[in-house]
């Protein structure tokens, strides 16, 4: 799968609180938790967010709590993918289960705001079209493959029936 | 070559022979814990996928507590998709707020969590129980959701991290401190995707209350668990609860992704300033910063031993004018044993409330918002922007003996100077 979107950046161990406020945890719906994506430390982010965006950041994100209201806030604004230099270990799984894609790499440095970025997620080629960079990332380990090419955890067990 | 006491739980949950960090693998849980802000997400996607019956209703934990009681419509309709639940599916582990507290103190209360199992939550501080020699981690709604299908859940095997505390430790130092101490050390992300494994001869002597609030904060160093070896300490809490639980203890040749080894007796009590649990600071250290809001309790310090020593210090004293302060203990029975010990009276008596169990303020749910511009010392987790209100407010957090020692001068203070 091919995702091509315009990047916003952001620093290193954004936690959840900042991606969606405990506040608005009263909903499960995506595109009402995706308006107030990222809102305490970026008010104008869902209105210049466009859908297919990527988001780009640094260490530790999505820290803090186990909300999974935060990788659905961001899959609801419109973001196709995420880029960061690493992730905390609940919001990586909860991506996977929810299906949001999302690569580890250290290129986020050569990446700015702004930037429109292509990601190849089999491959794990991230171009930046802006600058012409192009930078091999490691694809997921076998079994988290198989999970996001059926869909999500659920699509799995439904198919499997576990292991 | 040996195993760490997270390496042999995990491995004890799965059909294989060994198990290497790194690897994934499929385990059988012991507990499925959901709260009123992440379960009815685990519900709606078990019955989305067509899924009728949980696996073993005995093994499924169901506690509204974030927003309970309800704070709002909206809450009150998170609160009845769990009511529900439990009742069609014969959940005998759901807690309404007369007899429920907040979760992570609640399980082991209950011995619901006893060494040895393996456990997951839909709430990131599961990893408190790892002070009973549990493994038990964070997990997310889906990953709940299909816990309901089969009893089982994916991990990726953690590699391990011990922490070597020695020494002995001042009056007014304890768990919190040391949990402070340790993730200002190593960061928010210093034990990413990490088991951690507390021990030294400090450990040993800390009371379980204590070693609830260091496991509880392991999450704020990126740590997947906060273990604690089983011992006597532990053994005379769970002594009164029938099921079957073993005591793991690492072996002496396991390996360690790292190693840390601190003396700790210097060490006075620790504060974390605003926005990140790591940006820690000694309680000396922070002169004249003024307080608006007191907060003691929650999920890492709203104990008994934690209600006694603050009001040990809030006797016969009175809160400074203007301050608020919320003393919530963590559950039910805490509630009551501080009432009868005459804790409750003591707190009112200084100018504070006395409320219901409910993880409210420490989240920024109910029952204490911070406004702009307002600044609150509490002895809960997170101080991340926002957490407790208005973007534009200051968390500070401590252990409940400064927190109580800041309500009576205004100022964050060392509980020496009281």
């Amino acid at each position: 799968m091919i995702l091509k979107g315009k990047v916003h950046k952001f620093g290193d161990d954004i936690n959840t609180d900042d991606i969606i406020s405990a506040k608005y945890l009263v909903s499960t719906d995506p595109k009402e938790l995706g308006s107030h994506c990222m809102e305490a430390i970026a008010p104008d982010f869902v209105k210049k967010v466009a859908v297919g965006d990527i988001i780009i950041a640094g260490n530790n994100f999505g820290c803090g709590s186990s909300r999974e209201h935060a990788p659905v806030a961001i899959k609801g604004c419109g973001v196709s993918a995420v880029i960061a230099k690493s992730f905390a270990a609940i919001f990586f799984r909860n991506a996977i289960n929810i299906g949001l894609p999302f690569l580890e790499s250290d290129a986020v440095d050569k990446i700015n705001e702004g930037d429109i970025i292509e990601i190849d997620l089999n491959s794990g080629l991230i171009k930046n079209l802006t600058t012409n960079q192009s930078f091999k990332t490691q694809g997921f380990p076998k079994f988290l493959q198989e999970l996001v090419t059926e869909g999500g955890l659920m699509n799995w067990i439904k198919k499997t029936g576990g292991r | 070559m040996g195993r760490t006491i997270a390496e042999k739980i995990l491995l004890a949950h799965t059909d294989k022979k060994d198990i290497a960090p790194g690897q994934f693998i499929e385990a059988t849980v012991d507990i499925a814990l959901g709260n009123d802000i992440t379960a009815p997400i685990a519900i709606e996607e078990f019955k989305k996928a067509g899924f009728s019956r949980v696996f073993d209703r005995s093994k499924i934990v169901l506690v509204p507590d974030h927003f309970a009681p309800a704070k709002d419509l909206r809450s009150a309709n998170q609160c009845k998709i769990l009511a529900n639940f439990a009742k069609e599916q014969k959940i005998k582990n759901y807690f309404e707020i007369g007899c429920m507290g907040i979760e992570h103190a609640l399980l082991p209360e209950l011995g619901l969590v006893l060494p040895g199992d393996l456990v997951i939550g839909a709430d990131s501080h599961t990893c408190t129980y790892g002070a009973l020699g549990v493994y038990s981690t964070g997990i997310g709604s889906t990953d709940l959701a299909r816990s309901f299908v089969d009893g089982k859940c994916w991990f990726k095997v953690p590699g391990s991290i011990k922490f070597i505390y020695k020494g002995k430790l001042n009056k007014w130092v304890g768990g919190k401190d040391l949990i402070l101490f340790t993730i200002g050390k190593i960061g928010v992300d210093g034990a990413l995707y990490k088991a951690m494994e507390f021990c030294g001869p400090v450990i040993r002597k800390l009371g379980m209350d204590d070693r609830f609030a260091m496991s509880n904060m392991a999450i704020e160093a990126g740590g997947r668990a906060g273990i604690i070896e089983p011992d006597d300490i532990t053994k005379e809490y769970v002594s009164k609860f029938k099921r079957k639980m073993r005591f793991y203890k690492s072996d002496p040749d396991a390996k360690y992704d790292k190693v840390y080894e601190w003396d700790v007796t210097d060490l006075e009590p620790q504060v974390a300033c605003p926005h990140l649990p790591s940006n820690v600071k000694p309680v000396s250290e922070l002169k004249d910063i003024k307080v608006d809001q007191v907060v003691i309790g929650s999920c890492t310090n709203g104990r008994i031993s934690d209600l006694r020593i603050s009001a040990k210090i809030l006797k016969n004293k009175k809160i400074a004018p203007g301050l608020k302060l919320i003393v919530f203990p963590a559950t039910q029975k805490i509630y009551l044993e501080a009432v009868k010990e005459g804790l409750a009276e003591i707190f009112v008596k200084a100018g504070g409330v006395f409320s219901t169990p409910t993880c409210g303020p420490c989240l920024g749910g109910h029952m204490g918002i911070l406004t702009e511009g307002e600044v609150a010392l509490a002895t809960t987790n997170r101080n991340f922007i926002g957490r407790m209100g208005s973007p534009k407010s200051f968390v500070y957090l401590s252990n409940p003996a400064v927190a109580a020692a800041s309500a009576i001068t205004g100022k964050i203070t060392h509980p020496d100077k009281i």
